[in-house]
Protein backbone atom coordinates (compact mmCIF):
# COMPACT_ATOMS: atom_id res chain seq x y z
CA UNK A 1 0.00 0.00 0.00
CA UNK A 2 1.04 3.70 -0.49
CA UNK A 3 2.20 5.85 2.03
CA UNK A 4 -0.87 7.88 0.80
CA UNK A 5 -3.36 5.13 1.22
CA UNK A 6 -1.82 3.91 4.88
CA UNK A 7 -2.00 7.10 6.11
CA UNK A 8 -5.41 7.79 4.68
CA UNK A 9 -6.47 4.87 6.36
CA UNK A 10 -5.07 5.32 9.54
CA UNK A 11 -6.11 8.87 10.14
CA UNK A 12 -9.52 7.91 9.06
CA UNK A 13 -9.50 4.93 12.26
CA UNK A 14 -7.95 7.59 14.60
CA UNK A 15 -10.65 10.49 13.58
CA UNK A 16 -13.34 7.39 13.91
CA UNK A 17 -12.54 6.29 17.20
CA UNK A 18 -12.26 10.16 18.25
CA UNK A 19 -15.52 10.66 17.02
CA UNK A 20 -17.05 7.65 19.21
CA UNK A 21 -15.05 8.28 22.39
CA UNK A 22 -14.60 12.09 22.15
CA UNK A 23 -11.88 11.67 24.68
CA UNK A 24 -9.34 13.89 23.58
CA UNK A 25 -11.52 16.68 22.33
CA UNK A 26 -13.31 16.67 25.79
CA UNK A 27 -10.32 16.88 28.21
CA UNK A 28 -9.09 19.39 25.52
CA UNK A 29 -11.67 21.29 25.62
CA UNK A 30 -12.27 21.65 29.43
CA UNK A 31 -8.90 21.55 29.91
CA UNK A 32 -8.54 25.14 28.04
CA UNK A 33 -11.69 26.39 29.15
CA UNK A 34 -9.73 26.25 32.71
CA UNK A 35 -7.15 27.75 32.13
CA UNK A 36 -8.92 30.61 30.47
CA UNK A 37 -10.89 31.43 33.50
CA UNK A 38 -8.25 30.59 35.67
CA UNK A 39 -6.28 33.36 33.72
CA UNK A 40 -9.37 35.91 33.37
CA UNK A 41 -9.00 35.94 37.27
CA UNK A 42 -5.18 35.89 37.53
CA UNK A 43 -4.45 39.06 35.38
CA UNK A 44 -7.94 40.72 35.67
CA UNK A 45 -7.15 42.54 32.10
CA UNK A 46 -9.28 45.52 31.09
CA UNK A 47 -10.18 45.47 26.91
CA UNK A 48 -6.83 46.91 25.80
CA UNK A 49 -4.33 45.37 28.17
CA UNK A 50 -6.29 41.73 27.14
CA UNK A 51 -5.18 43.18 23.49
CA UNK A 52 -1.56 43.15 24.61
CA UNK A 53 -1.11 40.12 26.23
CA UNK A 54 -3.96 38.10 25.11
CA UNK A 55 -1.66 36.44 22.06
CA UNK A 56 0.49 35.27 24.80
CA UNK A 57 -2.76 33.68 27.01
CA UNK A 58 -4.28 32.20 23.83
CA UNK A 59 -1.20 29.93 22.37
CA UNK A 60 -0.31 28.72 26.27
CA UNK A 61 -3.91 27.79 26.60
CA UNK A 62 -3.73 25.88 23.66
CA UNK A 63 -0.26 24.54 24.18
CA UNK A 64 -1.62 22.87 26.97
CA UNK A 65 -4.51 21.53 26.06
CA UNK A 66 -2.62 20.51 22.99
CA UNK A 67 -0.48 18.47 25.28
CA UNK A 68 -3.38 16.70 26.72
CA UNK A 69 -4.56 15.12 23.19
CA UNK A 70 -0.81 14.41 22.19
CA UNK A 71 -0.50 12.48 25.08
CA UNK A 72 -3.06 10.24 24.21
CA UNK A 73 -1.78 9.51 20.51
CA UNK A 74 0.09 6.38 21.25
CA UNK A 75 -1.23 5.23 24.62
CA UNK A 76 -3.90 4.24 22.23
CA UNK A 77 -1.70 1.76 20.11
CA UNK A 78 -0.10 0.62 23.07
CA UNK A 79 -3.17 -1.72 24.47
CA UNK A 80 -3.25 -5.16 22.31
CA UNK A 81 0.26 -4.46 21.21
CA UNK A 82 -0.93 -2.45 18.48
CA UNK A 83 2.89 -0.55 18.01
CA UNK A 84 4.31 -3.58 17.73
CA UNK A 85 1.78 -4.85 15.03
CA UNK A 86 2.98 -1.73 13.29
CA UNK A 87 6.50 -2.10 13.88
CA UNK A 88 6.15 -5.36 11.67
CA UNK A 89 4.09 -4.53 9.40
CA UNK A 90 5.75 -3.21 5.85
CA UNK A 91 3.47 -0.14 5.82
CA UNK A 92 5.64 2.54 5.78
CA UNK A 93 6.64 4.00 9.50
CA UNK A 94 6.17 8.18 7.95
CA UNK A 95 2.88 7.79 6.55
CA UNK A 96 1.29 5.73 10.59
CA UNK A 97 3.48 9.30 11.68
CA UNK A 98 1.64 11.42 9.15
CA UNK A 99 -1.81 10.00 10.09
CA UNK A 100 -1.35 10.75 13.66
CA UNK A 101 0.24 14.63 13.01
CA UNK A 102 -2.09 15.29 10.87
CA UNK A 103 -4.94 13.35 13.56
CA UNK A 104 -3.95 15.64 16.26
CA UNK A 105 -3.67 19.23 14.06
CA UNK A 106 -6.98 18.39 13.17
CA UNK A 107 -7.99 18.15 16.99
CA UNK A 108 -6.12 20.88 17.84
CA UNK A 109 -7.81 23.18 15.41
CA UNK A 110 -11.32 21.92 16.36
CA UNK A 111 -10.91 23.07 19.84
CA UNK A 112 -9.02 26.43 18.81
CA UNK A 113 -12.16 27.01 16.68
CA UNK A 114 -14.29 26.17 19.80
CA UNK A 115 -12.07 28.08 21.78
CA UNK A 116 -11.47 31.25 19.97
CA UNK A 117 -15.38 32.44 20.31
CA UNK A 118 -14.75 31.85 23.97
CA UNK A 119 -11.93 34.19 24.70
CA UNK A 120 -13.63 37.21 21.92
CA UNK A 121 -16.05 36.87 24.84
CA UNK A 122 -14.56 36.57 27.81
CA UNK A 123 -11.55 38.84 27.07
CA UNK A 124 -13.78 41.73 25.25
CA UNK A 125 -11.54 41.24 22.22
CA UNK A 126 -11.49 42.97 18.92
CA UNK A 127 -8.64 42.65 16.20
CA UNK A 128 -7.46 46.01 15.04
CA UNK A 129 -5.13 44.33 12.11
CA UNK A 130 -6.61 41.85 9.73
CA UNK A 131 -8.27 38.48 11.24
CA UNK A 132 -7.56 36.70 7.76
CA UNK A 133 -3.82 37.24 8.95
CA UNK A 134 -4.93 35.34 12.38
CA UNK A 135 -6.01 31.93 10.53
CA UNK A 136 -2.48 31.37 9.05
CA UNK A 137 -0.59 31.96 12.24
CA UNK A 138 -3.07 29.74 13.47
CA UNK A 139 -2.63 26.96 11.27
CA UNK A 140 1.26 27.01 11.22
CA UNK A 141 1.39 27.61 14.67
CA UNK A 142 -0.74 24.69 15.38
CA UNK A 143 1.37 22.64 13.03
CA UNK A 144 4.50 23.45 14.71
CA UNK A 145 3.07 22.28 17.71
CA UNK A 146 1.83 19.26 17.33
CA UNK A 147 4.61 18.02 14.81
CA UNK A 148 6.80 17.90 17.27
CA UNK A 149 4.69 17.11 19.94
CA UNK A 150 3.57 13.69 17.72
CA UNK A 151 6.97 12.72 17.55
CA UNK A 152 8.08 13.59 21.16
CA UNK A 153 5.12 11.90 22.22
CA UNK A 154 6.22 8.61 20.71
CA UNK A 155 9.34 9.11 22.37
CA UNK A 156 7.56 10.11 25.81
CA UNK A 157 6.02 6.86 25.46
CA UNK A 158 8.67 4.84 26.08
CA UNK A 159 10.15 6.35 29.12
CA UNK A 160 9.00 5.87 33.07
CA UNK A 161 6.67 8.60 34.04
CA UNK A 162 5.68 9.44 30.34
CA UNK A 163 3.03 11.91 30.48
CA UNK A 164 5.64 14.34 32.41
CA UNK A 165 7.94 13.66 29.76
CA UNK A 166 6.27 15.22 26.66
CA UNK A 167 6.01 18.84 27.96
CA UNK A 168 9.78 18.68 29.46
CA UNK A 169 11.10 17.62 25.98
CA UNK A 170 8.63 19.66 23.52
CA UNK A 171 8.51 23.22 25.69
CA UNK A 172 12.16 24.10 25.33
CA UNK A 173 12.09 23.07 21.47
CA UNK A 174 9.07 25.10 20.91
CA UNK A 175 10.29 27.98 22.70
CA UNK A 176 10.98 30.00 19.12
CA UNK A 177 7.89 28.69 17.64
CA UNK A 178 5.84 30.19 20.53
CA UNK A 179 7.46 33.16 20.52
CA UNK A 180 6.49 33.37 16.41
CA UNK A 181 3.13 32.28 17.29
CA UNK A 182 2.52 34.41 20.58
CA UNK A 183 4.29 37.88 18.78
CA UNK A 184 2.25 37.76 15.10
CA UNK A 185 -0.93 37.05 16.94
CA UNK A 186 -0.27 40.01 19.64
CA UNK A 187 0.99 42.42 16.75
CA UNK A 188 -2.00 41.27 14.23
CA UNK A 189 -4.14 41.94 17.40
CA UNK A 190 -2.81 45.18 18.21
CA UNK A 191 -2.33 45.96 14.59
CA UNK A 192 0.92 47.94 15.83
CA UNK A 193 3.38 45.71 14.10
CA UNK A 194 3.79 43.56 10.75
CA UNK A 195 3.62 39.60 11.37
CA UNK A 196 5.38 39.21 8.07
CA UNK A 197 8.70 38.14 9.69
CA UNK A 198 7.08 35.36 12.57
CA UNK A 199 4.52 33.99 10.13
CA UNK A 200 7.95 33.48 7.53
CA UNK A 201 9.92 32.17 11.07
CA UNK A 202 6.90 29.72 11.24
CA UNK A 203 6.55 28.73 8.20
CA UNK A 204 10.43 27.86 8.15
CA UNK A 205 9.89 26.16 11.47
CA UNK A 206 7.28 23.81 10.79
CA UNK A 207 9.43 23.00 7.03
CA UNK A 208 12.45 22.28 9.26
CA UNK A 209 10.97 20.16 11.83
CA UNK A 210 8.57 18.45 9.48
CA UNK A 211 11.70 16.90 7.52
CA UNK A 212 13.62 16.07 10.90
CA UNK A 213 10.32 14.32 12.03
CA UNK A 214 9.68 12.37 9.29
CA UNK A 215 13.00 11.34 8.80
CA UNK A 216 14.07 10.39 12.08
CA UNK A 217 10.07 8.56 12.82
CA UNK A 218 11.14 4.96 11.57
CA UNK A 219 14.46 5.23 13.52
CA UNK A 220 12.27 5.99 17.02
CA UNK A 221 9.74 3.43 16.58
CA UNK A 222 11.93 0.82 16.20
CA UNK A 223 14.48 1.71 19.17
CA UNK A 224 14.41 -1.31 21.24
CA UNK B 1 46.63 5.03 27.40
CA UNK B 2 46.45 4.54 31.03
CA UNK B 3 49.53 7.04 31.40
CA UNK B 4 48.06 9.88 28.87
CA UNK B 5 45.21 10.47 31.27
CA UNK B 6 47.18 11.64 34.43
CA UNK B 7 49.85 13.41 32.51
CA UNK B 8 46.58 15.63 31.03
CA UNK B 9 45.40 15.99 34.18
CA UNK B 10 48.45 17.67 35.54
CA UNK B 11 48.86 19.45 32.35
CA UNK B 12 45.39 20.65 32.96
CA UNK B 13 45.54 21.84 36.22
CA UNK B 14 48.94 23.62 35.67
CA UNK B 15 47.13 25.53 32.64
CA UNK B 16 44.25 26.48 35.22
CA UNK B 17 46.86 28.22 37.74
CA UNK B 18 48.62 29.77 35.07
CA UNK B 19 45.35 30.75 33.26
CA UNK B 20 44.27 32.13 36.62
CA UNK B 21 47.32 34.22 37.55
CA UNK B 22 47.04 35.82 34.23
CA UNK B 23 43.21 36.54 34.68
CA UNK B 24 43.94 38.22 37.93
CA UNK B 25 47.73 39.27 38.22
CA UNK B 26 48.97 39.89 34.50
CA UNK B 27 45.54 41.20 32.98
CA UNK B 28 44.89 45.50 33.73
CA UNK B 29 42.00 46.20 35.66
CA UNK B 30 39.37 47.85 33.25
CA UNK B 31 38.86 51.37 33.67
CA UNK B 32 35.53 51.69 34.26
CA UNK B 33 34.07 48.57 35.51
CA UNK B 34 36.76 47.75 37.40
CA UNK B 35 37.98 44.40 38.86
CA UNK B 36 34.47 42.78 38.70
CA UNK B 37 35.52 42.70 34.73
CA UNK B 38 38.05 39.57 35.25
CA UNK B 39 34.72 37.27 35.79
CA UNK B 40 35.18 37.88 31.72
CA UNK B 41 37.92 35.27 31.76
CA UNK B 42 35.67 33.03 33.29
CA UNK B 43 32.40 33.61 31.35
CA UNK B 44 33.57 33.97 27.85
CA UNK B 45 36.25 30.80 27.68
CA UNK B 46 33.17 28.80 29.24
CA UNK B 47 30.16 29.88 26.94
CA UNK B 48 32.80 28.46 23.97
CA UNK B 49 33.68 25.34 25.79
CA UNK B 50 30.06 25.13 25.99
CA UNK B 51 28.95 25.86 22.68
CA UNK B 52 31.63 23.38 21.14
CA UNK B 53 30.79 20.38 23.61
CA UNK B 54 26.86 20.85 22.67
CA UNK B 55 28.50 20.70 18.88
CA UNK B 56 29.99 17.33 19.88
CA UNK B 57 26.93 15.95 21.34
CA UNK B 58 25.46 16.65 17.99
CA UNK B 59 28.42 15.35 15.88
CA UNK B 60 28.26 11.99 18.42
CA UNK B 61 24.36 11.54 17.78
CA UNK B 62 24.72 11.63 14.29
CA UNK B 63 27.79 8.95 14.88
CA UNK B 64 25.68 7.33 17.10
CA UNK B 65 22.07 6.84 14.65
CA UNK B 66 24.69 5.71 11.89
CA UNK B 67 27.20 3.23 13.41
CA UNK B 68 25.68 2.34 16.88
CA UNK B 69 28.63 1.98 18.16
CA UNK B 70 28.88 2.21 22.80
CA UNK B 71 31.35 4.71 22.63
CA UNK B 72 29.48 7.47 20.28
CA UNK B 73 26.55 7.33 23.06
CA UNK B 74 29.15 7.64 25.95
CA UNK B 75 30.51 10.67 24.02
CA UNK B 76 27.09 12.37 23.54
CA UNK B 77 26.03 11.96 27.03
CA UNK B 78 29.62 13.20 28.14
CA UNK B 79 29.96 16.13 26.43
CA UNK B 80 25.99 16.92 26.96
CA UNK B 81 26.56 16.97 30.96
CA UNK B 82 29.70 18.70 30.36
CA UNK B 83 28.32 21.52 28.49
CA UNK B 84 25.32 21.63 30.78
CA UNK B 85 27.85 22.35 33.65
CA UNK B 86 29.77 25.32 31.55
CA UNK B 87 26.45 26.50 29.98
CA UNK B 88 25.53 26.91 34.02
CA UNK B 89 28.65 28.65 34.52
CA UNK B 90 27.99 31.17 31.59
CA UNK B 91 24.57 31.79 33.14
CA UNK B 92 25.74 32.34 36.60
CA UNK B 93 28.80 34.21 35.88
CA UNK B 94 27.11 36.41 34.19
CA UNK B 95 24.61 38.34 36.19
CA UNK B 96 27.57 38.42 38.99
CA UNK B 97 29.38 40.57 36.16
CA UNK B 98 25.85 42.49 35.29
CA UNK B 99 24.60 43.62 38.87
CA UNK B 100 27.01 46.10 38.92
CA UNK B 101 28.09 46.59 35.53
CA UNK B 102 24.31 46.95 34.72
CA UNK B 103 22.73 47.63 37.49
CA UNK B 104 20.38 44.47 36.83
CA UNK B 105 21.14 41.04 37.47
CA UNK B 106 19.32 39.68 34.21
CA UNK B 107 18.25 41.21 30.92
CA UNK B 108 16.25 39.50 27.95
CA UNK B 109 18.80 40.79 25.84
CA UNK B 110 19.30 38.41 22.72
CA UNK B 111 22.21 36.72 23.54
CA UNK B 112 21.13 35.80 27.28
CA UNK B 113 17.56 34.76 26.35
CA UNK B 114 19.43 32.46 23.64
CA UNK B 115 21.56 30.84 26.08
CA UNK B 116 19.17 30.00 28.62
CA UNK B 117 17.39 28.68 26.12
CA UNK B 118 20.80 26.86 24.79
CA UNK B 119 20.80 25.68 28.52
CA UNK B 120 16.75 24.92 28.78
CA UNK B 121 17.22 22.08 25.54
CA UNK B 122 19.97 20.39 26.86
CA UNK B 123 18.60 20.02 30.33
CA UNK B 124 15.68 18.77 28.15
CA UNK B 125 18.00 16.14 26.96
CA UNK B 126 19.28 14.75 30.02
CA UNK B 127 16.08 14.26 31.61
CA UNK B 128 14.94 12.19 28.72
CA UNK B 129 18.58 9.93 28.79
CA UNK B 130 17.67 10.08 32.86
CA UNK B 131 13.79 9.14 32.49
CA UNK B 132 14.34 7.00 28.92
CA UNK B 133 14.37 3.17 30.22
CA UNK B 134 16.14 0.17 29.13
CA UNK B 135 18.20 0.01 25.67
CA UNK B 136 16.37 2.11 23.59
CA UNK B 137 18.20 5.65 25.72
CA UNK B 138 20.74 6.30 23.09
CA UNK B 139 18.50 6.02 20.24
CA UNK B 140 15.76 8.42 21.76
CA UNK B 141 18.77 10.95 22.98
CA UNK B 142 20.34 10.98 19.75
CA UNK B 143 16.82 12.14 17.74
CA UNK B 144 16.56 14.24 20.53
CA UNK B 145 20.11 15.67 19.98
CA UNK B 146 19.14 16.65 16.71
CA UNK B 147 16.51 18.39 16.95
CA UNK B 148 17.89 20.59 19.59
CA UNK B 149 20.84 21.20 17.44
CA UNK B 150 18.76 22.16 14.69
CA UNK B 151 16.30 24.30 16.76
CA UNK B 152 19.21 26.76 17.90
CA UNK B 153 19.35 28.75 14.93
CA UNK B 154 15.94 29.47 15.13
CA UNK B 155 15.95 30.08 18.34
CA UNK B 156 18.94 32.50 17.75
CA UNK B 157 17.22 34.14 15.01
CA UNK B 158 13.61 34.58 16.28
CA UNK B 159 15.29 35.86 19.59
CA UNK B 160 17.91 38.39 18.31
CA UNK B 161 14.44 39.89 16.23
CA UNK B 162 12.44 39.92 19.26
CA UNK B 163 14.37 41.80 20.98
CA UNK B 164 15.87 44.07 18.06
CA UNK B 165 12.06 44.86 17.92
CA UNK B 166 12.07 46.59 21.25
CA UNK B 167 13.90 48.78 23.31
CA UNK B 168 17.07 47.86 25.04
CA UNK B 169 16.77 48.39 29.05
CA UNK B 170 20.40 48.57 29.43
CA UNK B 171 23.25 49.26 27.43
CA UNK B 172 25.85 46.97 27.90
CA UNK B 173 29.47 48.03 27.78
CA UNK B 174 30.50 44.91 26.79
CA UNK B 175 34.24 44.78 26.50
CA UNK B 176 34.27 43.33 22.86
CA UNK B 177 36.21 46.58 20.99
CA UNK B 178 39.77 47.40 21.49
CA UNK B 179 41.05 44.71 24.24
CA UNK B 180 44.23 45.85 25.36
CA UNK B 181 46.41 42.83 24.72
CA UNK B 182 47.28 41.56 27.61
CA UNK B 183 43.56 41.12 28.25
CA UNK B 184 44.04 39.41 25.06
CA UNK B 185 46.78 37.04 26.41
CA UNK B 186 44.63 36.26 29.69
CA UNK B 187 41.70 35.32 27.52
CA UNK B 188 43.74 33.09 25.55
CA UNK B 189 45.10 31.63 28.08
CA UNK B 190 41.68 31.34 29.67
CA UNK B 191 40.44 29.61 26.32
CA UNK B 192 43.04 26.80 26.56
CA UNK B 193 42.61 25.70 30.00
CA UNK B 194 38.71 25.73 29.73
CA UNK B 195 38.74 23.82 26.78
CA UNK B 196 41.26 21.40 28.25
CA UNK B 197 39.71 21.45 31.63
CA UNK B 198 36.33 20.54 29.29
CA UNK B 199 38.17 17.60 27.75
CA UNK B 200 39.39 16.44 31.00
CA UNK B 201 35.96 16.15 32.22
CA UNK B 202 34.38 14.40 29.21
CA UNK B 203 37.32 12.02 29.05
CA UNK B 204 36.47 11.29 32.82
CA UNK B 205 32.54 11.11 32.29
CA UNK B 206 33.37 9.36 28.83
CA UNK B 207 35.33 6.20 30.84
CA UNK B 208 32.63 6.84 33.77
CA UNK B 209 29.69 5.94 30.76
CA UNK B 210 31.59 3.18 29.43
CA UNK B 211 32.23 0.96 32.56
CA UNK B 212 28.89 1.99 33.75
CA UNK B 213 28.15 0.21 30.43
CA UNK B 214 30.39 -3.12 31.10
CA UNK B 215 29.23 -3.34 34.59
CA UNK B 216 25.29 -3.54 33.63
CA UNK B 217 26.45 -6.12 30.81
CA UNK B 218 28.03 -8.26 33.40
CA UNK B 219 25.45 -8.42 35.70
CA UNK B 220 23.10 -9.26 32.72
CA UNK B 221 25.64 -12.06 31.73
CA UNK B 222 25.63 -13.08 35.32
CA UNK B 223 21.55 -13.36 35.82
CA UNK B 224 21.70 -15.48 32.96
CA UNK B 225 24.09 -17.76 33.76
CA UNK B 226 22.67 -18.08 37.24
CA UNK B 227 19.52 -18.56 35.15
CA UNK B 228 20.69 -21.25 33.39
CA UNK B 229 21.70 -22.56 36.43
CA UNK B 230 18.72 -22.97 38.16
CA UNK B 231 17.16 -24.33 34.94
CA UNK B 232 19.20 -27.57 35.17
Amino acid sequence: MSILGVTQRTLRKDLRLEWRSKDAINSMLFFALLVVVIFSFAFDPTAEESRHIAGGLIWVAFLFAAVVALNQTWARELRNQVLDAYRVSPAPATALFLAKALGNFLFVVVLEALMAPLFVVFYNLRSVGPVYQLLVVGALGTWALVVNGTFFAAMSIRTRSREIMLPLILFPISIPALLAMVDATTSILTGSASPAFWIRLLAIYDLVFTTVCLSLFETVLNAE
Amino acid sequence: MKKTFPIFAIATLGLLSYALYQALVVAPTEVTMGNVQRIFYYHLPSAWVAFALFFVNFLASIWYLAKRTAGSDALALASAEVGVVFCTIVLLTGPIWARPVWGIWWTWDARLTSTLVLWLIYVAYLMLRRFASGGQTPVLAAALAIFGFVDVPIVYLSIRFFRTQHPQPVIGGGPGSGLDPRMWTAVLWNLAAFAAYGSLLVWTRYRMAMVERQVEEAHAQRALESNEGAEQ
